[in-house]
């Protein structure tokens, strides 16, 4: 028996009374569960603020009446020309170091990272699920292949040829998207791989085959809808790790090229300017870490709401905390089909050393 | 219910493997997997014989009834004949077709003729997809109905088989594990088809709802005219819903007939063995019965014994059965309906059982 129908099998024993009553589906309940939980629906509004945030950056600029590529050299900049502090002649967050205004900026860079954080992970999902699908279902040398080739893609040194491509191509916004979707959808896949090969041997599979259902419609109707809970949860953990990645690319100078913001050129811009204007540093620093954290703890939230039983390991651990015993970190991860990403690794690190 | 199987089992008419009346004939079955080393290029180092060789037919409206022990092949046997698994030999004929490994689009109108029950009524259904998208999918796959059309031809189904109708937009996990069951046959019926292959459809229920499921199952075959391959391994129910029995050990076919004959005239060595183990409900019948206790296990199929495949375990064995395979034929004194695969068949009357009275002490 496999875990995700164990994992199954638990949270029906849990929602079954209910579901006698009114027959909730499994996302009904799932989403019961996740708004129950505070610190999920608390990451919810903070996205839903961000995104209004990035959405609604030319208000921003109307409202500080600076708009996004204007240089205030004269009240912008101090008398050695470097950037002014927060709430200095009407700059709320301050000034870089040409005297543009930077709450402007990094709203606008809030586009750009919520928009390639998103598109990425769209495309990277639908790229990883379609392959994991077909090399997990059919099999055989298709799968050899197939898996090989998620192997490269996962062991390729994803900044090197971010490099060779920038300096090829120049660094553009296309090529961003591009290289981010290329070196995430490998780790969708191998999961949905991983899952299908499990799946396929189930009864219903053969139902549906012996019903004369092709590979496609078994794979799609019969085999994704089971995997929606591990890929949601995946493209969750995903959008951060590709907001990060964004950031990183930029912050090189291989990313969004100026004089479009995003927070990881801001940041890159801002390297002079530590000793001199904390701000240029902190603020788009902090829009980086509270999207991305954000992100984080839904997905865990989501998780968690599918598959509640990792809620009680979480919640033991917890206990253990209380009790001043440093609690497993990855305890809360046993059982699960979930693989993370570096990046995300790093920032969950992160977070549980803020929460002891 | 029984009166009516019995009764129809009277007309049968002779002749085992020929006559308009049969829906579907299988000749010389064999499937064959490879066992293989380990590697990405790894070479078969081994065969797992499942099925060897295994003829059967199913006669229009009726059922044949496919007992043995876990192991023998009855399953695999089952998914050759419902084309989900190629065949390594043989044939299958589907009123008088050759379907045996036809690909895909050319099996799709013969699935509508051949549906399959599964074993278990839990990992039949697909968790994520509510019944009536279910029970519709057949409907969906061949094109058939669609949209209200679908919808009412699902309720039908679902009241036919003992459903509410109502309940069309539940999942799985809603229903007990006989409702399941009912989920099943109303998907299988759904085509219409000519044969239902029941892989033990009722081994994973309550005993009291076996009962239902069958008594259902025999409902349908009357209204529908439908012939079922009923696989089980308790003899009492394939007794009960089975016009014909065959009895498979490690592959082979080791005794076939109407179902009177091969209960009350036991032949082979293995089918008496079987019906011995088989609990009696009446509690007299019970203690006089004597148990034909086999000893060893079953042979691995990866290399069956040699001769009778049956030889090591079976208490009547001599030299001959270790060196000459036994052909399936009829035997003295029986209706040639009744074949079995034994050099010395039971004689009806023959206690067989002093084996299992020295082993009891």
């Amino acid at each position: 028996m496999s875990i995700t129908e164990l994992q199954y099998q638990a949270s029906q024993a849990e929602s079954a009374p209910v579901a006698a009553i009114e027959g909730r589906s499994q996302w009904q309940l799932t989403w019961r569960r996740l708004r129950s939980d505070k610190v999920a629906v608390a990451s919810i509004v903070v996205i839903i603020l961000v995104i209004l945030f990035a959405v609604g950056a030319p208000l921003v600029a109307k409202l500080t009446g600076h708009p996004v590529d204007t240089a205030y050299t004269l009240t912008g900049e101090n008398s050695f020309g470097n950037p002014v502090g927060p709430g200095t002649h009407g700059f709320w967050l301050g000034t870089d170091e040409i005297g543009r205004d930077l709450l402007v900026r990094i709203a606008y860079g809030a586009r750009i990272s919520l928009f390639v954080g998103l598109l990425t992970t769209l495309f990277a999902t639908v790229f990883g699920v379609t392959l994991g699908l077909i090399a997990g279902y059919f099999g055989g040398i298709i799968d050899a292949i197939l898996a090989r080739f998620f192997d490269a893609a996962l062991a390729f040194p994803y900044i090197v040829l971010a490099l060779a491509l920038a300096s090829v191509f120049g660094p553009s916004l296309p090529i961003v998207i591009g290289v981010i979707t290329f070196f995430s959808w490998a780790g969708i896949s191998r999961i949905v791989r991983g899952q299908t090969l499990s799946l396929k041997e189930k009864e219903y599979i053969e139902a549906a085959k012996s019903l004369g259902a092709g590979p496609w419609r078994i794979m799609f109707l019969d085999i994704l809808p089971n995997l929606l809970g591990p890929v949601l949860v995946l493209a969750t953990l995903y959008i951060p790790a590709a907001v990060t990645f964004e950031a990183t690319l930029s912050f090189l100078g291989i990313g969004i090229p100026e004089p479009a913001p995003s927070w990881g050129n801001i940041l890159s811009e801002a390297q002079p300017f530590y000793a001199v204007a904390w701000w240029y540093v902190v603020f788009p620093a902090l829009a980086l870490l509270i999207t991305t954290l954000a992100f984080n703890l839904l997905g865990d939230g989501i998780r968690d709401a599918i598959d509640p039983r990792t809620e009680r390991l979480f919640a033991s651990s917890k206990a253990m905390r209380k009790r001043g015993k440093r609690a497993n970190p990855a305890q809360g991860d046993l059982g699960q089909p979930i693989l993370v990403g570096p990046d995300i690794a790093v920032n969950q690190s992160f977070l549980s050393g803020g929460e002891v | 219910m029984t009166d009516s199987l019995t009764s129809s089992t009277g007309s049968v008419p002779a002749g085992f493997d020929s006559g308009d009346d049969t829906l579907i004939r299988v000749e010389n079955l064999v499937k064959h997997f490879p066992v293989k080393g380990s590697g990405m290029l790894a070479r078969t180092v081994a065969q797992v014989q499942a099925v060897d060789g295994v003829s059967l037919t199913i006669k229009r409206g009726e059922t044949l009834g496919l007992v043995g022990e876990t192991g023998c092949g009855k399953s695999t046997l089952a998914r050759c004949i419902a084309g989900l698994i190629p065949a390594t030999s043989g044939s299958v004929f589907f009123e008088g077709q050759n379907i045996t490994n036809l690909p895909r689009q050319q099996m799709r109108p013969y699935r509508r003729e051949i549906q399959m029950i599964f074993q278990d009524p839990y990992g039949a259904l697909n968790p994520r997809r509510r019944v009536g998208s279910i029970i519709g999918d057949p409907f969906a796959i061949h094109n058939t109905a669609t949209g209200g059309e679908r919808k009412r031809a699902v309720q039908e189904l679902m009241e036919r088989v003992g459903l509410n109708p109502e309940h069309f937009n539940r999942f799985p996990a809603e229903f007990s594990g006989g409702q399941r069951q009912r989920i099943g046959v109303a998907r299988a019926l759904a085509l219409r088809p000519k044969l239902i292959i029941c892989d033990e459809p009722v081994s994973a229920l309550d005993v009291s709802i076996q009962a239902q499921v069958l008594n259902l199952l025999a409902d349908l075959q009357q209204d529908f005219g439908l012939s079922y391959l009923f696989i089980a391994h308790d003899l009492e129910v394939v007794r009960h819903v089975s016009h014909s029995v065959t009895v498979m050990y490690l592959g082979r076919v080791a005794e076939s007939g109407p179902g009177d004959q091969v209960y009350d005239h036991t032949r082979h060595p293995y089918s008496a063995a079987l019906l011995s183990a088989a609990p009696a409900a009446d509690p007299d019948a019970a203690a006089e019965r004597q148990r034909i206790i086999l000893t060893g296990d079953v042979p691995s199929p990866i290399n069956p014994p040699m001769g009778c495949r049956f030889h090591p375990r079976c208490p009547k064995a001599e030299d001959l059965c270790g060196t000459t395979e036994p052909v399936l034929e009829t035997k003295s004194g029986d209706p040639s309906t009744h074949l079995t695969a034994c050099h010395f068949p039971v004689q009806t009357g023959e206690q067989m059982a002093r084996v299992s009275r020295r082993e009891q002490r």
